[in-house]
């Protein structure tokens, strides 16, 4: 393991990417940075600005308005961006994968690295989730 | 010349500085993490965050706008953070440089990096961009004259002395400045400069995370943003040690006195930490007017007290 890539793992920043969600996913991910989870011990923040993260999180099923959006943000990106899709809507569609205004899971659209499956998925399973992406990169 | 560049680059500017500014960052999350009942990262983290940016990501430049100015105004960031840092830190080590009236180049080379952060903003093009460097000006412009009347009253304070050698030596020949009343409003004005100039909570009105997701720095990624990272650390060391030098006393490098100058540096960061974690983001209108008005008037009450003798 290289001191780049050790740095990198160290400090992961991330921008929160929310698509036509139910906001269950989104107050999830927001646990993990309460005092309880706490995801500031392995250095991970949560930014404002696309152009200093390092991890794209995205959730909640994509609609046709959102796959231009999703899009854009990924290209206005530093790399190397991870992607991770959170939730059922972000990883398959869930109960909205036959809608007539889905436009398709999100690695239809962007390369995604981890998937964290469940609805909502419990913050410790999100901290899992990120646990096996950062022994994976 | 080979010392010159020996302080400004390894002690006690850019090396030295930028290291113990690092430390002091992580004290400041620290210390936020706890007072949130949360853990809060490890020592070693804005070293990862500085060489992750430097290193790993990639620097984008704005399509519309300047590129040049985009990237030199970094540069230019840490250059007045260091150089500010080696006429600050120099006589607090007690090296003497022999130079005579340093308080006012002090004063200018501080404003070179919020200058150049609002000419980068200004340059990237992006319209949340420009809010945030409009904001920052109006910022300056509202706690510079403070700040100048602060210094000011040292000077008055200190016997007409210009040079920052010669204040610290008063001080320790006699007692802190902090020791009498007007040096009590003094601190109390200076801490509340240093928190605007250091763009912290109530007043980091230039970047504001949820308005204008982080305004001025919108547009920065890679090693442009590292290095503004760096004049941050650079610049939460060397500001509470110029109060330090100005209020408290100054350093001494002699036995358990090295320990009295390490507890002044941190407990002053703890002192602007706490404010930050304990207010919320106030308008640019009501920190126009908090300078201008209440500021002001505290400082020079202790300009006239000082002219009394108190």
């Amino acid at each position: 393991m290289g001191f780049k890539s050790f740095c990198f793992k160290k400090s992961l920043w991330v921008f929160h990417f929310g698509g036509a969600s139910c906001n269950n996913c989104d107050i999830e991910i927001l646990d993990c940075l309460t005092p309880r989870h706490d995801l500031e011990r392995f250095g991970i923040l949560l930014v404002g600005s696309i152009r200093h993260a390092d991890v794209l999180l995205v959730n909640g099923s994509i609609n046709k308005h959102d796959r231009e959006r999703l899009l854009e943000i990924y290209k206005q990106a530093p790399k190397p961006i991870l992607v991770v899709a959170i939730g059922a809507c972000g990883c398959t569609g869930g109960i909205f994968a036959e809608s007539y205004t889905f436009a398709g899971p999100v690695d239809k659209i962007i390369p995604v690295d981890a998937y964290i499956p469940g609805c909502p998925p419990k913050p410790e399973a999100i901290i899992a989730g990120i646990v096996k992406l950062v022994g994976k990169s | 010349m080979a010392t010159n560049l020996f302080y400004f680059l390894v002690f006690p500017g850019l090396l030295f500085a930028g290291v113990i500014g690092a430390f002091l960052s992580w004290f400041d999350r620290k210390i936020t993490a706890r007072v949130q009942f949360r853990k809060g990262p490890p020592p070693l983290q804005p070293f990862y965050d500085f060489f992750k940016l430097l290193l790993v990501k990639e620097t984008i430049l704005p399509k519309q706008g300047s590129p040049v100015i985009f990237l030199l105004a970094p540069v230019f960031a840490v250059f007045g953070a260091t150089m500010a840092g080696v006429f600050i830190l120099l006589p607090l080590f007690n090296i003497n440089s022999g130079f005579r009236g340093d308080l006012i180049v002090i004063f200018y080379l501080l404003t070179i990096p919020s200058f150049s952060y609002i000419m980068g903003s200004l340059a990237s093009g992006n319209p949340l961009a420009a809010v945030g460097g409009s904001r920052e000006m109006k910022l300056i412009m509202s706690y510079e004259l403070t700040f100048l009347l602060v210094i000011a009253g040292i000077i008055m304070k200190a016997g007409q002395q210009f040079d920052l050698n010669g204040i610290i030596r008063t001080q320790q020949e006699m007692s802190p400045f902090v020791g009498s009343i007007s040096g009590v409003l003094l601190l109390i004005v200076g801490i509340f400069c240093v928190q605007a100039k250091l763009a912290l909570v109530p007043f980091d009105i230039p970047e504001a995370e949820a308005e204008i997701t982080e305004g001025i720095f919108i547009e920065y990624s890679g090693a442009a943003y590292a290095f503004i990272k760096l004049t941050k650390y650079i610049m939460l060391f060397i500001l509470p040690s110029l109060i330090v030098a100005l209020l408290l006393g100054g350093f001494r490098p002699d036995g358990i006195n090295i320990l009295w100058s390490v507890l002044k540096v941190l407990g002053i960061v703890l002192l602007l930490t706490l404010i930050r974690n304990t207010n919320p983001r106030i308008k640019i209108k009501q920190a126009v007017s908090f300078f201008l008005i209440w500021m002001n008037l505290l400082a020079i009450i202790a300009l006239v007290l000082i002219s009394f003798g108190y």
